[in-house]
């Protein structure tokens, strides 16, 4: 049995998502880790069991079938480590996104400076903002204390004062939560964090730390005016977030217990390993990560050393789905869908599925419903995310998705998508990437296992990420350029490794594929006509190695931004055509 | 796999919590019968608050306010009333704005509530009091039939059950409410219009049972001073056969609606209960399930959504559904003969 990660130990890695538990095994297999194999179950979370920790030993139980051993002894307890008769495992990582949205209210001076940041660190977890309390607020502070007895915030985010800065201006702030704190039951009160000016930490103790459930420091998101820096708090807020679903969620503590606090919210392990790829690549593009569930969508983009985590509950495919028409119109949604749908049926359709969030699209309208939703909701989840990115990253037109290698895309959504050519459409319909990107659906979710498991071994995701667990769909060409409709746009060569050569022309308002099989790489030849870009400039040429996937390469010719047509059966046509073309039907 | 379970029982023991939001006083006892309406707690709750800067007011620093306040916490001082008077020849005083309650003094500041209000917990189900608890409410059970729902505006009454709703596919219009329905607890079809619910309200009615509810009415709904209850979805949908029938039997019996709203995570439904007679107490419902054969279950989502029937087999391995999705699938024998394959997590569990 070995005795260190580094030397090769199992690790299972358990997810627990607000739908479904899955639980993970990773081993070593001819000297690299390797995924092994994944077994699901519902997530308990909700009545009747209220306790997480049932959820994740059934999802483990489900493993165990496919595994042909146990990792569970007889009173369903985890063991560990790994016996020699091959029970049980080594180590343990689990992610949490299940749970109700955290009801927060942020804190801070200046809307567009110190606010503005607390916006940002809160929306890096699955929180809802429920009010506001800055320098512009008009309220009278008993006006405010009774908000906060309304709302009953799970959490206080506190921000302002650059460092050694402005203190009584927080001060004031700061009555109105503590007097409010004061004033709930003990077990309802907030848990708070201070990211703000750090001379403040003893005024905020006296304040407020005796009246929250838990009061935490971070170092100050903006300790200069100019400079923003909220990884250190997105950090401790990570934490909290685990204390506070300990509280809320039984069984949380149990997997706390097992994994030695090897715990971390879904996306905050989604975030890590995006930074850490973005760093090991180290390449001009930036890297992009979408997962749409149930609970939120999340958005994690990595760039050269800067990153942006975003988590948006309100475009979550869940319970959240009705307040998802507070963001968009049914119109808007049913653009997207292959079939004729009246907005009453979609409308309908929202809110029985916000009832029973775990089910999937049994019929075809169904399903058409369904991936419509998908892609507004990841659309707006995206358009809400690029408003974070930071500046001067590497882009074609500053107003259009920025570049992208790879895209990463994983959650309920995708698996609802009966083939890849749906999911990539999906994704082309929602991100519209431009130049060339890589896809890759983590149909797994393997994704932010990985970035939990870092904390307990640094090879094990370097090796996973390589060893194929992914599916990649393909690279895809998307051209900036604006022409009518069956226009020439692009010519490419694809030249494969065997010397074989494949051509296409592509014209606007279509899409066209090459071949490419998974694993197989070939060079390909663009050249732009009409003006148009792929990231070699306006109407320029160029070659580039591909590698292929499950679709080959892809060549989008619908233009960026896309515009759909507005005739509704022309644009109907349209899309079962594109369907049809990346293999779906 | 585990089943979710939707409870639609014709005879069942209830037991049910109810609980102050705030501490209070139980006035329940263990053992005593209750009527829905009977008060089991009260409390005297405040939702708005004072904050009087003493300090501020009679430009004093904080330390020297607060000696010279002269009210307590606990304190119940009536409008008008001086807190504070500060030095000098013509000193400046701090009255009350209101009648409330000093709930915090200190850092030259006082904080009262205000606009108190005396709070009422009713037993909303008829049954026995089986546990007290402190300071916040108590435990009921009664024995009776049950059926619960997907949606609630959060009312609760009781009354006698009149059904105007010939199937349960009826829609119930303005024209269908008459006088005679005057505090009757009516079962329903379907609601369009908010015509309806107002005229319902007119009447007024102690209560509606409905199949479905179209999303645009769901505000006006919440609004309404009676309970409203949903038993399937949004939509036109009609009522399933299962809560139809035991409903559409109980027709002129004392009935409660507890149109809680639903909440995932406490498991609270909102739900009809029916008291019936019993000798002894009949068993408490399964909260879990296991699928199995033989289990009667009803359809979440399209095809035949709302539609009960029966398991009559578990598929091993995967199903294609028409969708084009693979998910593990149960062979459905449907209440209209049809026999369908359905995603297990697409059925609940009924009874």
């Amino acid at each position: 049995m070995p005795s260190s990660l580094v030397d090769g130990n199992s690790l299972l890695a358990i997810d627990i998502g607000a739908s479904n538990t899955r639980a993970v095994l990773f081993d070593v297999i001819e000297g690299e880790y390797r995924f092994v194999a994944a077994g699901i179950a519902p997530t308990t979370a909700e009545a009747p069991f209220k306790d997480v920790a049932e959820g994740a030993r059934d999802a483990i139980t489900n493993l165990q079938k496919i595994l042909g051993r146990n990792l569970l002894d007889a009173s369903r307890g985890l063991i560990t480590p790994s016996q020699s008769n091959g029970t049980g495992v080594d180590a343990l990582v689990v992610t949490l996104s299940a749970g109700p949205t955290i009801k927060t209210v942020i804190v801070g001076l200046l809307k567009d400076v110190s606010v503005e940041s607390a916006r940002r660190l809160t929306e890096s977890t699955y929180t809802r903002i429920v009010d506001t309390i800055g320098l512009n607020d008009l309220r009278k502070p008993d006006q405010q204390i009774d908000s906060l007895l309304r709302l009953r915030p799970d959490l206080v985010v506190i921000t302002g004062g650059t460092d050694g800065g402005a203190s009584l201006s927080i001060q004031k702030l700061l009555e109105p939560i503590g007097l409010a704190s004061f004033l709930m039951p003990e077990e309802k009160r907030p848990a708070v964090l201070f990211a703000g000016n750090e001379k403040m930490e003893a005024e905020v103790k006296t304040l407020v730390g005796s009246l929250a459930t838990s009061l935490h420091f971070s170092p100050n998101v903006r300790p200069s005016l100019e400079t923003e820096d909220i990884d250190p708090a997105e950090r401790e807020l990570a934490r909290m977030m685990v204390n506070i679903r300990k509280r809320q969620i039984k069984g949380v503590d149990l997997l706390d217990l097992w994994s030695g606090g090897h715990i971390l919210p879904t996306a905050y392990a989604t975030g890590r390993m995006v930074r850490f790829l973005a760093k090991v690549y180290g390449a001009k593009k930036g890297i992009l990560s979408i997962d749409l569930g149930a609970s939120a969508a999340v958005i994690a983009a990595g760039f050269n050393g800067k990153s942006t985590l975003k988590v948006l509950p309100q475009f979550g495919l869940g319970e959240n789905l009705p307040s998802l028409l507070n963001h968009t119109t049914l119109e808007d949604i049913l653009r997207w869908s292959s079939l004729d749908i009246s907005t009453g049926v979609l409308r309908d359709y929202l809110y029985q599925k916000s009832l029973y969030p775990s089910t999937i699209a049994a019929t075809r309208e169904d399903l058409a419903m369904a991936q419509a939703v998908a892609r507004q909701a990841l659309y707006l989840a995206m358009q809400s995310a690029r408003r974070d990115f930071p500046q001067n990253i590497a882009s074609i037109k500053p107003n259009l998705t920025p570049l992208f290698e790879p895209i990463i895309a994983g959650g309920g959504a995708l698996s609802d998508a009966s083939r890849p050519g749906h999911s990539l459409l999906l994704l082309l319909d929602a991100i519209q990437p431009v130049g060339v990107t890589t896809i890759i659906i983590d149909q797994n979710n393997l994704l932010p296992l990985l970035g939990v498991a870092a904390s307990q071994n640094n090879i094990l995701p370097v090796q996973v990420l390589e060893s194929g667990a992914f599916l990649s769909v393909g690279t895809v060409i998307s051209p900036v350029v604006s022409a009518k409709y069956g226009t020439p746009i692009l010519k490419a060569k694809l030249t494969y490794e065997n010397g074989a050569e494949a051509r296409v022309e592509l014209k606007y308002g279509t899409i066209e594929t090459l071949p490419l099989a998974n694993g197989e790489t070939g060079s390909l030849s663009v050249q732009g006509l009409r003006g148009a870009d792929v990231g070699f400039g306006s109407g320029r040429s160029g070659t580039i190695p591909v590698s292929g996937g499950a679709l080959g390469v892809v060549f989008d010719g619908r233009g960026r931004p896309l515009e759909l047509p507005s005739d509704a059966v022309r644009r109907r046509e349209l899309i079962k055509k594109w369907t049809w073309t990346l293999g779906g039907e | 796999m585990q089943a979710p379970v939707n409870h639609i029982i014709g005879l069942t023991s209830i037991v049910r919590e109810r609980l102050l939001p705030v501490s209070g006083n139980v006035l329940a006892r263990i053992g005593q019968k209750v009527t829905p309406m009977d008060v089991i707690a009260e409390t005297r709750w405040a939702r708005e608050h004072v904050l009087l800067d003493v300090a501020r007011l009679l430009r004093v620093s904080p330390n020297a306010a607060d000696r010279l306040v002269k009210c307590k916490v606990d304190d119940r001082l009536a409008a008008s009333t001086e807190i504070a008077v500060g030095k000098g020849l013509f000193p400046r005083s701090v009255r009350t704005p209101r009648d409330g309650r000093v709930v915090a003094v200190g850092g030259g500041q006082v904080l009262m509530e205000v606009g108190e209000a005396k709070l009422e917990l009713r037993a909303g189900i008829p049954g026995t009091v089986i546990e007290v608890i402190a300071n916040r409410g108590a435990v009921i059970q009664t024995a009776g039939a049950l059926v619960q729902g997907v949606w609630g505006n959060g009312r609760i009454d009781s009354g006698l059950l009149v059904n105007v709703s010939e199937t349960p596919d009826s829609m119930l219009t303005v024209g269908k409410l008459d006088i005679s329905l005057r505090g009757s607890i009516i079962l329903a079809g379907m609601v369009k219009d908010a015509e309806t619910l107002d005229a319902a309200a007119d009447l007024p009615v102690r209560g509606l049972i409905l199949s479905s509810i179209f999303p645009s009415l769901l505000q006006k709904a919440r609004e309404m001073r009676y309970p409203i209850m949903v038993t399937d979805g949004f939509g036109a949908m009609p009522m399933n056969s299962a809560a139809y029938k035991l409903l559409s039997t109980n027709i002129k019996r004392e009935v409660t609606v507890n149109a809680e709203t639903f909440d995932r995570y406490s498991g609270t439904k909102p739900e009809v209960i029916i008291p019936l007679p019993v000798s002894s107490d009949p068993p408490v419902p399964r909260e879990v399930e296991t699928f199995a054969v033989g289990l009667q279950i009803r359809m979440r989502r399209p095809p035949f959504m709302g539609m009960t029937g029966s398991i009559v087999s578990i598929k091993p391995g995967l199903s294609v559904l028409p969708s084009g999705l693979r998910a593990p699938a149960a062979e459905v024998k449907l209440e209209n003969n049809e026999t369908v394959v359905a995603p297990l997590v697409n059925l609940e569990v009924v009874g």
